[in-house]
């Protein structure tokens, strides 16, 4: 028989193992199913997973896909911390990049220094409202905050096509579903002379390290965890839970939005109908496999970013479907859900007694 | 009647007794919760189990039904050795148990519910037709086809029974069957049961209510401190001398000194309000709340749980706000609409009964616990945002050294404490904030001896130090010993205010029953 009882002590280790062993059944189950297309797995994984690291440009590439997973990694992080279950970070990207660019095409070919600041302010607002959003419908209705933030993703998406086919379009632009490109002002420095890797990685830095502190040190982040830890307890505590929710969406929706106005200003340089590969669901996944710490995030979203590159050179060089990349962040996930009981648990063989 | 007389007689066929317990022990490390507990049921008998809460009762119950094992002694069934290793040892043996908290699905239907209790069953017409003739034959009404969620607690606890009766057993165990139901459901249960009775089905019914007991049984075992302290016929018995067996002789060792008559007639506190809703619907909904306590003084708040204590602590802490500003007053300041921070400013400070998911959070370590409720005090906060894990681990360690709470060290996590020790930190935890007004629900539950002794210690310190202490129990011993006045609160009614001295374990124990708490 097999048994599942829990532990009458953690340590803080048996998380780590417990990421260490679902990254190892990840690359286990992509070994078995690259076998099972007839590929050689270590070579493939080689080529998908070390080769495209082996240049400025290519790790350039990799930071630009780990600025927006990272940024908003960190803000789910704290919010779930919370058990405030935000999963529309993807629409408060979307909002974000939406707001900012068009702040960037109000002020078109106007030079200055407060120009980047205002446009990264207006994405950030943008973020901002979108994640108020389910917070005041949480607060007020007590309406789930997972479906409405997840349903405001669709709207989100849809208002941005709206826009650049309607009054956000290039008008020298032959109809196409674009707006124009930024001018420089309003563009994000770029880190190397290859690649797309911009400032945005810095600010993402940035927020790992401000996320950390906030989690440690601040009383807001221990409010948090407190009410996502116990609301009884919070509540005797003093601590509102729908002061949490609000600061959970908020953060959340605020820091996506930025995510989102970075990725339009650094990496895109322009309003297209897509701006994001989903950054903002597999951000979840990122500040998952970070055990919701902040600092984690960092290798945690280079680590994902790694398999969007790996999804591409997998359609490159192996000529497997760019759907690769999503198969490879589904088995983590899953895998990280799967042993994420390991660190409570421990799962003995044995009789009864 | 024809159908009784038979199942009677295939009853009949066994000894007169069925159910024999000889010299059963239970050990929880040093502590006896079961000592050589001996117990009788004849056939076709209501036996009742009577004891205050922690007496040993519920212990006993889960030994004979197979939850606990025993460390000590022997049992017989139907004149059969008997040790059950499970439930469902206990069940194939013709032992069935109604448990206080109902384990039905609210989700399904009676019929469903019934089924899934059952081995090897579906919930088809052959089984819908069996439990109709069952409850036909019991008088236990139930609409087979409605979602549990929609029914009421008597109608629950029908369906419970009815899925105990469907395997026909010999022995009945009920633990606290009417705490749950009204007068009217109590009637058709009482006639339930004594038509098992008739049948030759011997029943344990374990019960603090004193009349009930009365009325329905045939013999009780009375239990204190985890022994049998007497065997009597309730029906020779008033409910007087059955609360005395019941209480036992009185500690008064710790009786303190007296309050200052000067003192004692300025109010601190005073609560007064007319109805409290509170805000899960699983708690009671109080009315007419009048108490008023003075420093220095200790008033004790006794009742049955469930009958509206979480409601009063939540009122009194904070947890729960009025608005009208008056009904709670401290020292002439109105503060019912003030939440649970604002009141902590002006020294009303509280330890709920739950420790772990209330007064404390089981994860995290106990200088991190320390910030919960006492952030305000010693810098612990800095500029109102940041928080200074040293002034927070300097206090957890006074706490720890003041109060001699026994622990590897201050990072080690509140789960990790017996319950004595984290409730001596989560009491010292306040009275290092220098409370004026205490409130403390069921302190020592699950206390050991000597914890339980310091923690009256400190209440009444707190006391001596002028602090006006409230304290909300179950424990008649603790209240009797430790107060200067005590009410009872009965289905969310108050009772009036006597001082301890003039108080009667009887006198209190009618009081809990809200014999005296006129509508």
């Amino acid at each position: 028989m097999i048994f599942v009882e829990a532990r009458a002590v953690t340590r803080w280790y048996h998380e780590w193992i417990a990421v260490l062993i679902a990254l190892i059944l990840t690359v286990a189950t992509a070994s078995a199913l690259l076998a099972s297309l007839g590929l050689d797995p270590v070579s493939s994984l080689h080529r998908i997973f070390i080769r495209p690291l082996n240049s400025v440009y290519g790790v350039s590439e990799l930071l630009a896909k780990a600025t927006p997973l990272i940024t908003i990694g960190v803000a789910l992080a704290l919010g779930f911390r919370a058990g405030v279950w935000n999963i529309g970070a993807e629409g408060q990207l979307v909002m974000g990049g939406l707001c900012g660019g068009a702040v960037a095409l109000a002020f078109w070919g106007v030079d200055g220094f407060w120009v980047m600041p205002l446009i990264l302010l207006g994405g950030t607002l943008g973020g901002l409202v979108w994640g108020a959003i389910p917070a005041f419908l949480k607060v007020r209705f007590n309406a789930n905050e997972i479906l409405v933030s997840l349903m405001l993703t669709y709207v989100a998406i849809l208002m941005l096509s709206v826009m650049v086919h309607g009054p956000l379009r290039d008008p020298a632009g032959f109809n196409f579903p674009e707006s124009r490109l930024f001018h420089d002002a309003a563009t994000l420095p770029k880190l190397f002379s290859a690649g797309r890797g911009h400032l945005g990685f810095v600010f993402a830095l940035m927020f790992a390290v401000l996320g950390t502190w906030v989690v440690k040190r601040w009383h807001l982040g221990f409010e948090m965890r407190v009410t996502g830890l116990s609301p009884t307890a919070a509540k005797f505590a003093g601590y509102s839970r729908d002061r949490t929710v609000w600061m959970a969406l908020l953060i959340g929706g605020a820091v996506s939005g930025f995510a989102g106005v970075v990725e339009v200003t650094g990496n895109i340089g322009q309003l297209v109908p897509n701006i994001s590969p989903s950054y903002g669901f597999t951000a979840i996944i990122v500040a998952f496999l970070a055990r919701l710490h902040p600092l984690a995030v960092i290798p945690a979203g280079l680590l994902v970013a790694l398999s969007y590159l790996a999804g591409e050179a997998a359609q490159l060089s192996l000529g497997i479907p760019a759907a690769s990349t999503q198969v490879f962040q589904g088995l983590l996930l899953f895998f990280l859900l799967g042993t994420s009981l390991l660190v409570n648990y421990r799962i003995r063989f044995g009789r009864i007694g | 009647m024809t159908e009784s007389v038979a199942i009677a007689e295939r009853l009949s066929a066994s000894s007169k007794q069925c159910l024999g317990v000889r010299g059963l022990s239970k050990y929880f490390g040093d502590f006896a919760a079961n000592r050589d507990v001996t117990l009788s049921v004849d056939a076709g008998e209501i036996h009742a189990l009577l004891g205050e809460n922690g007496a040993g009762k519920s212990t006993l119950v889960k030994m004979i039904y197979g939850i606990l094992k025993p460390d000590t002694g022997s049992m017989e069934l139907l004149a059969k050795p008997y040790s059950p290793d499970s439930p469902s040892d206990a069940k194939h043996s013709g032992v069935g148990m109604v448990f206080q908290h109902f384990a039905v699905f609210d989700a399904l239907t009676v019929l469903e519910n019934i089924a899934l209790g059952l081995e090897g069953r579906f919930p088809d017409e052959i089984l819908a037709a069996e439990i109709a003739e069952v409850c036909d034959r019991y008088r236990l009404h139930v609409e087979l086809n409605r979602r549990v969620h929609d029914l009421g607690a008597g109608e629950r606890q029908r369906v419970e029974i009815i899925r105990v009766l469907m395997q026909d057993p010999r022995l009945l165990i009920l633990d606290e069957p009417t705490s749950v139901l009204t007068p009217q459901e109590t009637e058709q249960l009482f006639t339930t049961l004594d038509r098992l009775s008739d049948e030759g089905r011997s029943i344990i019914y374990i019960s603090h209510k004193l009349d009930e007991v009365r009325a329905l049984c045939d013999r009780a075992t009375l239990m204190r401190a985890g022994q049998v302290v007497d065997v009597v016929d309730p029906r020779q018995e008033s409910t007087r001398s059955l609360g005395e067996k019941m209480i036992g002789e009185r500690l008064t060792e710790t009786k303190r000194s007296k309050v200052s008559s000067a003192e004692k007639h300025k109010a601190r506190l005073t609560v007064r309000v007319g109805d409290v809703y509170p805000e899960s619907t699983r708690n009671v909904v109080l009315n007419d709340v009048y108490l008023s306590v003075a420093p220095g003084s200790i008033l004790g708040i006794s009742g049955v749980s469930g009958n509206g204590q979480d409601t009063l602590f939540d009122l009194l802490s904070g947890e729960l706000t009025l608005p009208n500003p008056d009904s709670i007053v401290l020292d002439g300041e109105p503060i019912a609409h003030f939440g649970v921070e604002k009141r902590r400013f002006l020294g009303l400070l509280g330890a709920p009964e739950n420790r772990l998911g209330h007064a404390a959070i089981p994860e995290l370590t106990l200088w991190e616990n320390v910030i919960l409720t006492a952030r305000h005090t010693r810098g612990i906060l800095k500029n109102d945002h940041l928080i200074s894990g040293t002034s927070a681990k300097a206090f957890a360690d006074e706490v720890i050294k003041t109060f001699d709470v026994r622990t590897p060290s201050l990072n080690a996590k509140a789960s990790s404490l017996s319950g004595g020790n984290l409730q001596k930190f989560l009491i010292g935890r306040e009275l290092l904030g220098q409370p004026k007004v205490f409130v403390v629900s069921n302190p020592t539950w699950g206390v050991d001896a000597k914890a339980q002794l310091f923690i009256h210690q400190m209440l009444m310190k707190m006391a001596d130090e002028g602090a006006s202490v409230i304290l909300i129990s179950q424990d008649i011993d603790e209240l009797l010993s430790v107060t200067d006045r005590i009410c009872a609160i009965c289905h969310g009614r108050l009772s009036r205010t006597f001082p301890t001295d003039e108080m009667t374990p009887e006198h209190l124990g009618a009081l809990m029953l809200g014999q005296e708490i006129d509508s």
